[in-house]
């Protein structure tokens, strides 16, 4: 049995290879996604086309490579803000404390008083939909629980003998801010971020299935499962079940990332 | 209890004009023209006279901030105005789709309640165990799935190749709702249900684990297990009360997830709820739809969060004890 670090260890490692692998992935096979085949129509799962083919005889199992990438690369985008807004909020309110930590707060309470979806369907409609609307509104709805988190945590280190030191010393806030609390928020920061991506392609994925995303073109998971639902009755089950089960085993992948970066870089919260 | 009430009312008269303000400016920053959503493709053969006449009509032509103090007015006389894609007030759209989301939330919320509550019990009574580590990767893997495929599996299995139920909506299409009875109705809730259930046990189940371990290892567990009180005794006469509040707590304060679920749910299912009727009025540019969901849901999620509130600081008889002395 390995210790737990080193299995901690290898389990990212291999989750980060496999969604490298479908990043990587693409640029190889990015121009036969398009090809449309009419003499292989409706094809169950085979060998030589591993998702079936659609009823335009486009390779399945392509077309899902695709769209994994477009959510991964919308996902991480957006999760990336949204992580940068919650540090910059979180990092303010614990800090100025105040009239800004009540407002943050109170913006915090706002946000989270919206169901989710409702408050992504209502910034995605605010910037016109479409891909940038999708990313827009996924970037900025989902910082107020790491900035809660964020924001308790500088609340705590605020009054540790090193930070009344650099004050008497006359440091000013943001000099505090940056160099004393920031390097010890970065491991909540990074893990944070990675649990924000499960959430953020799974709610890009939603809004696109919905229709508010992408032009119908783009091969996003949402759209192909979108499409998937008028062939349903049919029983072409494959063009529904096989892109879904890649987006989970994904977002499943990105799941198992962060809680095993958890384990690495907090190794005290990590124990039980 | 009634200081209680009041802090909940204070808090709701500041945070939903805060809610109505927020989504009214983002509303407001759209660049879809609500003429242009609402015509749709007939719009080459409109005149521009006849665009300025719909947007006079409509107070288009006022500034935002007018138009804002307008609407607050007349939602506080009840007035949520004119939904575009109905052609009827948003009121009477609320009022018509909000059963049967209530019926479709409401089996889902009870279903996954009890089921995750059990779960929860399975996995944390035996710790590390077959069947803990089975759940866990239940729970695990449900939280990573997204709600409309879940939704799709299940109409691909029961719907096409079982046959058991029906395919989409809430009657059987064609149909006057006023007709339906009752066992059409369920089986058409059926699957959207299921799934909306399916999905919202996760979260139950993995706190139910949680507080259970939590109690299991506490001092006075240990005090009971040494005077020889067996696993199922201890469970039953000391560790239940302590992990059926937090699991309702739970519940009530994931409304705005099951809200959120039952949109997608209802959209697989194209079932007549108020979260189809979100998305219609998303992709339909109909504003005052929109606005008036969103309050809606707010409403929703706050009640939920209060009623989460109420259990954990004024029911819970430590709690209780901690206020008053």
């Amino acid at each position: 049995m390995l210790h737990q670090r080193t299995r901690a260890l290898v389990t990212a490692g291999t989750c980060a290879t496999f969604l490298l692998a479908i990043m990587a992935a693409y640029y190889f096979l990015v121009p036969e996604t398009l090809h449309t085949n009419l003499s292989l129509r409706n094809q169950p799962p085979g060998l030589s086309h591993l998702f079936g083919t659609d009823w335009m005889g486009r390779n399945m199992f392509l077309r899902t490579i695709a769209g994994l990438r477009l959510s991964l690369q919308t996902g991480l985008m957006a999760a990336a803000a949204s992580a940068v807004i919650a540090l910059f909020l979180g990092l303010a309110a614990g800090i100025m404390g105040g009239w800004v930590d009540g407002i943050i707060s109170w913006l915090i309470d706002v946000f989270i008083t919206l169901p989710h979806l409702v408050l992504l369907i209502l910034i995605s409609f605010a910037f016109g939909g479409g891909l940038k609307g999708v990313t827009i509104a996924v970037a900025l709805s989902h910082w107020p629980r790491l900035a809660r988190i964020i924001r308790a945590e500088t609340m705590q280190l605020k009054d540790a003998p090193f930070i009344r030191h650099a004050r008497c010393f006359g440091r000013t806030p943001w000099q505090i801010g940056w160099q004393h609390l920031l390097p010890h928020l970065i491991p909540q920061f990074i893990i944070g971020l990675l649990l924000l991506f499960p959430h953020a392609i799974l709610h890009e994925a939603g809004l696109t299935f919905v229709g508010l995303g992408l032009s119908p073109h783009e091969p996003a998971v949402g759209i192909i499962l979108a499409e998937a639902m008028r062939h349903l009755s049919t029983g072409h089950w494959w063009l529904a079940v096989l892109p879904g089960a890649a987006l989970l085993l994904m977002v499943k992948a990105f799941d198992i990332l962060g809680e095993n970066m958890r384990v690495l870089l907090q190794p005290r919260t990590s124990q039980g | 209890m009634r200081f209680f009430l009041r802090k909940k009312l204070i808090q709701l008269v500041l945070i939903l004009p805060a809610v109505a303000m927020l989504s009214f400016a983002l509303l407001q920053l759209s660049p879809i023209d609500p003429v242009q959503a609402y015509i749709g493709a007939d719009m080459l053969q409109m005149s521009e006279a006849q665009r300025q006449q719909i947007a006079q009509r409509w107070g288009l032509d006022h500034p935002p901030l007018l138009r804002y103090l307008h609407w607050q007015k007349e939602i506080l006389t009840g007035n949520m105005g004119q939904s575009l894609i109905f052609q009827e007030p948003v009121t009477s759209v609320i009022a018509r789709r909000f059963f049967p989301s209530l019926a479709l939330m409401g089996a889902a919320w009870l279903l996954s309640g009890i089921i995750g509550f059990i779960l929860g019990i399975l996995a944390g009574l035996r710790e590390n165990s077959l069947i803990d580590r089975a759940i866990r990767l239940y729970a695990y893997t449900l939280a990573s799935t997204p709600t409309f495929w879940l939704g799709m599996l299940l109409v691909i299995v029961f719907s096409v190749q079982l046959g058991w139920t029906p395919v989409c909506c809430a009657y059987p299409p064609g149909m006057d709702p006023a007709d339906v009875s009752i066992g059409q109705w369920l089986r058409h809730l059926l699957l959207p249900a299921a799934t909306l259930s399916i999905i919202s046990v996760a979260a139950v189940t993995l706190h139910t684990r949680q507080k259970l371990l939590e109690v299991m290892n506490s001092d006075f567990v240990l005090f009971a297990r040494a005077k020889g009180e067996s696993t199922w005794g201890v469970f039953y006469r000391h560790a239940l009360r302590h992990t059926l509040l937090p699991a309702l707590t739970i519940q009530f304060a994931t409304f705005g997830e099951l809200f959120g679920g039952s949109i997608l749910a209802e959209q697989v299912f194209s079932y007549p709820g108020l979260g189809e009727a979100t998305i219609k009025a998303g992709l339909g540019g109909d504003i005052p739809l929109l606005l008036g969901i969103v309050l809606v849901s707010a409403l929703f999620v706050f009640f939920g969060n209060a009623i989460a509130d109420l259990l954990y600081t004024v029911i819970d008889p430590r709690m209780k004890q901690a206020t008053v002395s």
